[in-house]
């Protein structure tokens, strides 16, 4: 009954902020390549489409300034070629992002979108935007699945849920020379999913498996298995607030293996619940710490006061891979797809590149390190 | 099975560390019932607002942990102390406010049911919203250590630091185990003490066989069904600082989940019957445990609510099955 709107909503879209993570950085040089023939670019817009109002604003908002800042600076070294900034407020719901996409397509001075922000908006929105040829790239959507749809306007410039698993395995058995490795799942497609993909790339090393369920609080069976299993690390497939719960509770029935988690578990919210006991958690990320690019980190703090936060780098570079092109005159959605589809260029996040489903061929993946209360980067993790 | 019984111990313990407080919350489920026939839904509530309550006395105290002994205990009992409060205040106020004029109207039960429903929505709401609640009256950035990330996790600084006091069965039992199912225990036998001696008591036990009659004897009816509301209130108060030291976390919609298993334990153990709602828990919780040992984690609510209606096909009325008004002075 009162569940099903109490609890399952709010943790729908934690669920759906959470395929996402932390801030980002790269090198100072602009995707926006070289000055070209300009020509007008009257009436040209591009598109944010994500959540800015609904329980995961927070997340939508960092990406949308990314876009903006992007945008600002493009508008002041073009003088002669402004463009706009459509926004599409999604409040992260896939049943709005039906509509919102059919609205964008009949606008037809957008010629390019950022986002849809989350993978369940992607889902929905992403054959509408095929249909009316109108090219994406999102900054944050990692559900492996939505670049097997076959949609030719889909892009993404970070690495997809299933670049990450492999990662975190790496890690634990090269940094961590782990011998012992337990594995917790909280059941959601993105936990139960990444939790599968570690448990295959650790083989034998794995010593147990259990699975937890969302918005449980006590967590002691599994603090017992995982105990009497003797694991020194324990990799846990989910989102912070169980998390938090479960790391808090290992550690006070004097569980000392490293805690590993993703991406769903870097959050403040993690720290938060757990305290003390997060303390030398790994979280790993598909996303650069923002130290990585000074230049953006400033022009961002300056531009909004504040620092930039989970993705809006990635954001940065998804607008100016379409500004580079409006640039060289493509200011049609035709023109601007194949931009997009050819487009090779250094972001500040990485060498931006996309393969034929419109996923990044370069992916990076970092791993995060709990100390002192805070998230800090600890080193990237080389995969393949 | 054999991960069962080599962590038996283990298992047994911090199955009945959960199924304490389940019973401690079930009590309210099962007094207002008892009085009642109605399932106060909003219960769940009661509880969560005293689980904040302790942690914002201990975010306002700020005890680091390992402080001086008596400096822990004044701490606890601080919180325990506002819990109680705060619990019990909600839970009148939930009398007075969603079912009162019910009552008097001699509303039909669903009607109440659904009022409490409402009721619960609406507490969980304004928790879940505390920070906006917060901004209306101006407040925001002085009440910052209270009102923060108010749909996250909030944590509860546990002054007391959990020690290891003596080993079974490859288990250490820890300082804040016993408390939980020795004040557990205390608080049961305090009530059903309280139910069957004092005046009160009596009025509690008179309302709930037959409260017309109760009322032509001079019980004073709207008087009791406060009394109940708010006994249920502060045991759920209780519960809440037991979870805490435990749980260490609480959020605005944690007493959901807590308010089902607790309602099931009432359920088990015979609602109406305040013994029944203590030994309910503690099954639930073991049940639990054990079925999460036996088969995984996952499955621990179905191995528990498959014991719930085997139990309730062989006795309907629950374990002990007896109700409130029926026991025995």
């Amino acid at each position: 009954m009162r569940f099903s709107v109490k609890t399952g909503a709010p943790l729908l879209a934690l669920a759906l902020a959470l395929s996402a993570c932390g801030t980002s950085g790269g090198d100072d040089e602009e995707a926006s390549g070289g000055g070209g023939e300009a020509g007008t670019c009257e009436d040209v817009a591009i598109g944010y489409f994500g959540a800015l109002t609904g329980s995961a604003a927070n997340l939508g908002i960092n990406i949308r300034n990314g876009v903006k800042l992007a945008v600002d600076e493009f508008n002041e070294e073009n003088a002669d070629c402004q463009v706009s900034l459509e926004e599409y407020d999604s409040a992260g719901d896939p049943n709005q992002a039906t509509g919102l996409a059919t609205q964008a397509i009949g606008d037809d001075s957008v010629i390019g979108v950022v986002g849809p922000a989350f993978s369940g908006e992607s889902d929905t929105a992403g054959p509408i935007f095929a249909e009316g040829g109108l090219p994406t790239i999102s900054a944050s959507a990692t559900n492996p699945d939505l670049s097997e749809n076959g949609w030719d306007t889909f892009h993404r410039v970070l690495g997809n849920d299933a670049s990450q698993g492999p990662a975190a395995a790496t890690y634990i058995a090269d940094v961590l020379q782990s011998e012992k490795v337990f594995v917790v799942d909280d059941a959601s497609a993105y936990g139960a999913g990444l939790a599968e993909i570690v448990e295959e790339s650790a083989g034998d090393a794995v010593v147990g498996t259990d699975t937890i369920q969302t918005g449980q609080t006590d967590f002691s069976a599994t603090v017992t298995s995982i105990r009497s299993s003797g694991a020194d690390s324990v990799f846990f497939g989910g989102y912070y607030a169980e998390a938090g719960l479960l790391v808090q509770q290992m550690r006070g029935a004097g569980v000392e293996a490293t805690f590993v988690v993703a991406d769903g578990v870097k959050d403040p919210g993690f720290i938060e619940a757990a305290g003390d006991a997060a303390e030398g958690t790994i979280i790993t990320c598909p996303c650069l710490p923002p130290e990585e690019s000074q230049d953006f980190y400033s022009a961002f703090e300056e531009a909004f006061g504040a620092a930039p936060a989970t993705y809006s780098a990635e954001a940065y570079d998804a607008a100016n891979v379409f500004l580079a092109g409006i640039l060289e005159g493509n200011t049609d959605r035709e023109s601007l797809l194949e931009w997009v589809n050819d487009f090779s260029g250094e972001g500040i996040t990485k060498t931006i590149t996309f393969d034929e489903n419109g996923e990044p061929e370069n992916i990076s993946v970092w791993a995060y390190k709990v100390e002192n209360g805070e998230i800090v980067a600890d080193q990237e993790i080389e995969t393949n | 099975m054999s991960f069962l019984f080599n962590n038996f111990v283990e298992l047994t313990v911090t199955g009945l560390v959960l199924g304490a407080v389940y019973g401690l919350v079930a009590l309210g489920y099962t007094l207002v019932y008892g009085v009642l026939q109605l399932i106060n839904f909003a219960h769940s509530e009661v509880w969560m607002f005293g689980s904040f309550a302790a942690v914002w006395v201990t975010v306002a105290l700020g005890v680091a942990p390992g402080s001086a002994l008596p400096v822990v205990i004044g701490v606890l009992l601080l919180a325990l102390l506002a819990a109680m409060t705060v619990s019990g205040g909600v839970a009148l106020l939930l009398e007075r406010v969603a079912y009162r004029r019910l009552i008097r109207l001699d509303a039909p039960k669903l009607v109440a049911l659904i009022s409490a429903i409402g009721a619960s929505f609406a507490l969980a709401e304004i928790m879940g919203l505390r920070d906006r609640v917060a901004g209306w009256i101006g407040l925001r950035d002085t009440l910052d250590p209270y009102v923060r990330s108010a749909r996250d996790n909030t944590r509860f600084q546990n002054p007391l630091e959990t020690e290891g006091l003596f080993t079974v069965g490859g288990y250490t039992v820890s300082n804040v185990d016993v408390i939980i199912i020795v004040s557990a225990v205390l608080m049961m036998v305090a009530l059903d003490q309280f139910i069957r001696r004092t005046r009160t008591g009596r009025g509690i036990r008179a309302v709930a066989q037959d409260s017309e009659a109760a009322a032509l004897m001079g019980v004073n009816r709207n008087r009791i069904i406060r009394a109940t509301f708010l006994v249920g209130g502060i045991m759920a108060g209780a519960a809440a600082l037991l979870y805490l030291m435990r749980f260490g976390v609480t959020r605005w919609n944690a007493g959901f989940l807590l308010g089902v298993k607790a309602f099931t334990a009432a359920v088990l153990g015979g609602i109406g019957n305040v013994r029944g709602a203590l030994l309910g828990g503690f099954v639930l919780g073991l049940a639990e445990n054990y079925g999460s040992a036996l088969i995984g984690s996952e499955w621990r609510d179905v191995v528990a609510f498959l014991l719930l209606v085997v139990i309730l096909l062989f006795r309907p009325t629950g374990l002990l099955g007896e109700s409130l008004g029926r026991a025995r002075a």
